[in-house]
């Protein structure tokens, strides 16, 4: 029976880390869930957990890229303060004096402004760590300090608030997502792409000669795959919006408020840049010749010197790229606040990094995937929601999730040591 | 006189004071297996490395089918169809032989995205021809043995043609019938016209294998002989005690 069980787990090519992950989650969730009396598995908080989760998981994928590469980045917290600061300070006073408040492109300019402060901080880290070969660890704790420390001058330690209105709907809420039937849209394009996908890689393997995986093994995956998606979408399409936001959005549009009517708040907005972060970054790590270049250095430098990778130059595109993401990272972040103080990010890099070391990311460099890390930040928020949830407090949080992380990696490593990889 | 495919002419090159490689001359012609040998440290791998452009030289110059050539890195020396096997293969351990095989050259679709799958084909195809028993396509090469992990090493350097091929102790991990595959093997590339740099420890080999050898021995050539004219003896005096034969 066992053996039946790991035959038919072979032909689904689903590997054991991934099901260990994903175990793991639905054990925290069911029982925070009957601790809760099933409020934790409510619609409401599902909606909450994956708004949360966001900008640490965007951060974290690009932390995979770092961890592979043999380094490692202690500053994202705070340069996600310091990008998150300079950018509201642009929203609140600078940008506002020019073009006037509320003008129209003023979030369009604050999202550019974010990702190209994250990018260029992140390539100068980059440079010195690649170039000037000090070691990563030094650079980025320098990093650590400088940023928290320039967040402060930027607006000499005052808080900024409030945020432009159409940049604040990046951040989720009950006006940042999709929306009842955008949310149904998105889910059913999702669905249809991702078995799309998959039938395509069946093509052209088969075209190739290879062994493909049976027709039911590939149809269950594909059924996943879709119901997946379909049940998050309809999970999200469970939770009404209060009376109170519903209030102000019906006078936004011009509809009349009657008691009877129920909008849903639908897939957040943050959970559709994490999506689509998530995606763009696994097609990065898997389907381009840089994403390879990353992980053949992370397995052998030498190797991949000689190979005539330059791996000073990717060094710097690999800290570049972590930048941008914490700049994505910040967006979210300061939106979902809707304001700005000196302790926005604080921490955060711990999280980011523990979120990629719980996906599978091993920190002597050359393995990891992007869903393992955004699957280890679903993991630590559920923790720390759930723990909030039962109403542990804050303290014996964090020495939980800090017996989580060293257990983690642990399993980690007997299950490396037993596959033999 | 054909022209040689590769000439280095008056290489240096030090590491920190230390002369590694000092006004050392070389060649090699198409279709000619020159064994480079010596001691531990007398400066072969680093010789042959300045070809292959992992390291820069100080002073000299090489000429390839006798015209100047530049290598300034490894790229460089791809350009002029020089492969080479190191020592230490040299393999990305994390990866699969195919992604091995192409590192630095992966194919990649009309979108621009790596192919996986064609390169998964290639691979199946050459290995099919150097190694009949390989089926480990979908592991790290971590998960090979050493004979497996050589045929990897010497699959990414026979695939892309090679004019010119560096095989830096190819022998050295390898069981006897995996050894006597090499030679065959270097037979083979030497009846296409390939020109072969063999670096070996063992004379027996280079006796078998070369048609010329050149010895150094702390960073400056001893001698280059034809392997016929010399006996196995002349040879490792050159290696251990630095004399050409016949000198006293």
């Amino acid at each position: 029976m066992d053996d039946q069980a790991k035959s038919m787990m072979d032909k689904l090519g689903l590997d054991a880390r991934l099901l260990g992950m994903i175990g793991a989650l639905v054990v925290i969730w069911i029982v925070f869930g009957f601790f809760t009396d099933w409020r934790f598995l409510s619609p409401r908080n599902f909606f909450n957990v994956s708004v949360q989760t966001a900008s640490v998981a965007v951060m974290a994928t690009g932390m995979v890229f770092v961890i592979v590469t043999r380094n490692i980045d202690l500053s994202v917290g705070s340069m996600l303060g310091f990008i998150g600061m300079t950018v509201a300070a642009l929203q609140v006073q600078w940008l506002p004096s020019v073009l006037g408040l509320g003008h129209p492109m003023i979030w369009v300019i604050a999202v550019f402004a974010a990702i190209l402060m994250g990018a260029v901080l992140g390539a100068a880290q980059g440079w010195v760590i690649g170039y000037l070969t000090v070691p990563a660890f030094i650079v980025t704790l320098g990093g650590f300090l400088i940023y928290r420390g320039a967040m402060w001058w930027v607006t000499k330690g005052q808080t900024q608030a409030p945020l432009d209105p159409i940049f604040r709907l990046l951040g989720g809420g009950a006006e940042g997502t999709l929306g009842e039937t955008l949310s149904w849209v998105f889910g059913t394009v999702a669905a249809v792409v991702a078995v799309a996908i998959m039938l395509l890689s069946r093509r052209r393997k088969a075209t190739h000669g290879f062994t493909v995986k049976p027709v039911w093994a590939e149809g269950i995956l594909m059924a996943m795959a879709a119901g997946l998606i379909m049940a998050f979408v309809w999970i999200m399409n469970s939770y009404p919006i209060p009376r109170g936001a519903m209030r102000r959005m019906t006078e936004a549009r011009g509809i009349e408020y009657t008691d009877g009517m129920v909008w849903n708040h639908g897939v957040a907005i943050p959970v559709v840049i994490l999506l689509a972060v998530t995606i763009v970054m696994t097609i990065i790590a898997t389907r381009t010749r840089f994403g390879r270049y990353v992980y053949a250095t992370g397995g052998n430098p030498e190797a991949a010197s000689l190979s005539g990778i330059d791996t000073r130059l990717l060094t710097v595109k690999v800290f570049a790229l972590m930048g941008a993401l914490t700049g994505i990272a910040s967006i979210i972040a300061s939106a979902r606040l809707n304001a700005v103080d000196v302790g926005l990010g604080t921490l955060d890099e711990l999280r980011v990094i523990a979120a990629a070391v719980i996906g599978g990311t091993a920190l002597s460099g050359g393995a990891g995937t992007i869903y393992g890390a955004v699957i280890g930040a679903l993991i630590m928020q559920s923790l720390q929601s759930g723990m909030a949830s039962v109403g542990v407090d804050a303290p014996l949080q964090n020495i939980v999730v800090g017996f989580v992380l060293v257990l983690a990696v642990w399993i980690d490593i007997v299950y490396r040591r037993r596959a033999g990889v | 006189m054909t022209t040689p495919l590769v000439e280095m002419k008056d290489i240096s090159i030090s590491f920190g004071g230390i002369k590694a490689v000092d006004h050392v001359s070389v060649d090699l012609k198409p279709g000619e297996v020159v064994g480079l040998l010596g001691h531990n440290g007398a400066g072969k791998s680093t010789l042959i490395k300045i070809l292959s452009g992992a390291y820069a030289m100080d002073t000299g110059e090489i000429l390839i089918n006798g015209e100047k050539a530049t290598i300034n890195n490894p790229r460089d020396a791809r350009t002029y169809n020089i492969e080479t096997i190191y020592q230490t293969l040299a393999l990305a351990d994390n990866l699969d032989a195919a992604s091995n095989l192409f590192l630095g050259r992966e194919l990649v679709g009309p979108t621009g995205f790596v192919d996986d799958d064609a390169m998964e084909a290639e691979t199946r195809k050459i290995m099919a021809r150097l190694n009949p028993n390989f089926k480990k396509f979908k592991d790290p090469v971590s998960a090979l043995s050493g004979g497996q992990r050589q045929s990897v090493a010497i699959a990414r350097a026979v695939y892309f043609n090679a004019r010119i091929l560096i095989m830096d102790e190819p022998t050295a991990a390898l069981g006897p019938h995996e050894t006597q595959m090499v030679s065959e093997l270097i037979q083979q590339l030497k009846a296409e016209g390939i020109g072969i740099f063999l670096i070996s420890h063992d004379i027996h080999d280079v006796m078998e294998l070369c048609d010329r050898a050149s010895v150094m021995k702390n960073g400056k050539l001893v001698g280059t002989v034809d392997v016929a004219d010399v006996t196995d003896d002349d040879l490792l005096g050159m290696i251990i005690l630095g004399k050409k034969p016949g000198e006293s």
